[in-house]
């Protein structure tokens, strides 16, 4: 018998459940209690770059609206630079949680426009924001990214984006550009299903 | 900074998508799979939190709602560790937790479950780890609830847990069981886990070292996130 690995295993995955809001967002479901929210505010005030907003559904196989959804959001600065990574304007978390509104299911939030990241073997990535979505349902949280659609050179040469073999598919990962808005629907299953990764 | 690639998740010991005995996944689960990546700064970095983004009281889930009383239940520790799969502590990691009150009853304005709310108790709180990767919770021990998956279906007591670590990819929720609870076999989310070690990973034991006499008993659950690869074949100046 050969010698033993000491490795653990990692705690696996289970559902966040239909309430979530509780411990991550008390204040959507309904009752304060936290001093401070986390998650709130993705850039803060004194972030350079464009400031946006983006819009959009997650929807499910059937084409509803996923409406107990929680979205965290991890994003480079404008200068393409993770916060911990290197200085970043004060107050620049780079990190957010997205709730939708329960009757709808649309969700909205405001950012900076993060810059260009390096990626692997020193291929630039095309900005993007990644996504993390947990919800009722999903037994384990589901990464992706959202690319921007006014950023066309750039995502063309993008080493992700290249990697996603049906070429069809990469344009679930870009939001639709409308001036400083962008519109990204995610849609969990089906046919116009965006694109999830293993990361 | 060069940043220091996971170990791939092992999804077979994870649950996979498409669980259909838990049915709100049949419509929610991709089809296609997953696009495998080699990480890169975007997922080996992460937000990180200091003391500054939480009270004191937040770790303590029997006094951060209290509104003139204690809420009433089994009050229990929570403790564990957050260690990596290298079994190395994950220090200053944000842990967050939120479950019902004792009676099964979450508040949240979208759950309509009959037994009462607790006016003393919020149930949701946050700590970060210490320098060793411990955490800790004050709380009270949630009680099972009924769900519509199947028509007599009850979810097994449980807190749900939330741990980020380093990386944006060590990202984990999860729920944490309690030791020789009959329902846990029963639950169709904990069984779309498919390999009954892992089940046993969610379970917390009574711990009877670190309950307090005539106060609280208390639970150990120590949370294991993706550990780091060492690059032995890269200059790394800062080391592994």
């Amino acid at each position: 018998m050969a010698q033993p690995l000491s490795y653990r295993k990692e705690s696996p995955s289970q559902t966040a459940g239909p309430y979530v809001h509780i411990g991550l967002a008390p204040g959507d479901a309904g009752f304060d209690i936290y001093a401070t929210e986390l998650g709130r505010d993705i850039a803060g005030p004194n972030a350079a770059g464009a400031r946006i907003t983006v819009t959009g559904t997650v929807t499910d196989g059937t084409g509803a609206p996923v409406k107990d959804v929680l979205i965290e959001v991890w994003q480079a600065n404008a200068a393409g630079i993770y916060p911990g990574t290197g200085e970043v304007e004060e107050g620049f978390r780079g990190w957010g949680r997205i709730v939708p509104d329960f009757d709808t299911g649309l969700f909205r939030f405001d950012t900076i426009k993060p810059g260009t990241v390096m990626g692997r073997n020193a291929r630039p990535m095309a900005p993007h924001l990644n996504l993390w979505l947990v919800a009722r349902g999903l037994n384990i949280g589901l990464n992706t990214r959202l690319y921007f659609g006014d950023e066309a050179q750039a995502n063309a040469a993008d080493p992700v984006l290249n990697l996603i073999e049906q070429a069809h598919r990469r344009a679930t990962l870009i939001a639709r550009a409308e001036g400083s808005t962008y519109h990204f629907d995610i849609c969990l299953q089906g046919d116009a299903e965006t694109v999830f990764f293993d990361v | 900074m060069t940043a220091t690639d996971l170990y791939q998740r092992d999804r077979t010991w994870h649950p996979p998508a498409l669980t259909p005995d838990y049915k709100t996944s049949v419509a929610r689960a991709p089809r296609l799979p997953l696009l495998s990546l080699q990480t890169s700064a975007s997922e080996l970095t992460g937000p990180t939190f200091g003391h500054t983004d939480i009270a004191a009281l937040d770790n303590d889930l029997i006094r951060n709602y209290a509104h003139g009383g204690d809420p009433i239940g089994e009050r229990i520790i929570v403790h564990g560790r957050v260690l990596d799969e290298n079994a190395r502590p994950v220090p200053n990691t944000l842990v967050e937790i939120w479950q019902a009150n004792a009676g099964g009853r979450y508040r949240h304005k979208k759950d309509s479950y009959l037994a009462p709310i607790d006016p003393n108790f919020g149930g949701c709180g946050r700590t970060l780890t210490d320098a060793n990767g411990f955490y800790s919770f004050r709380t009270v021990k949630p009680g099972a609830y009924p769900w519509r998956n199947w028509v007599n279906n009850w979810r097994p007591a449980h807190i749900h847990v939330s741990v980020f670590g380093t990386a944006f990819a060590q990202r984990l929720i999860t729920q944490m069981y309690f030791e020789g609870d009959p329902l846990i076999a029963k639950c169709p989310i904990v069984q779309t886990i498919p390999d009954p070690r892992a089940i046993d990973q969610l379970v917390a034991a009574l711990d009877m070292n670190a309950s307090v006499p005539l106060d609280a008993i208390a639970y150990k659950f120590d949370i294991v996130l993706r550990g780091t690869r060492s690059t032995y074949f890269e200059n790394r100046p800062e080391g592994n």
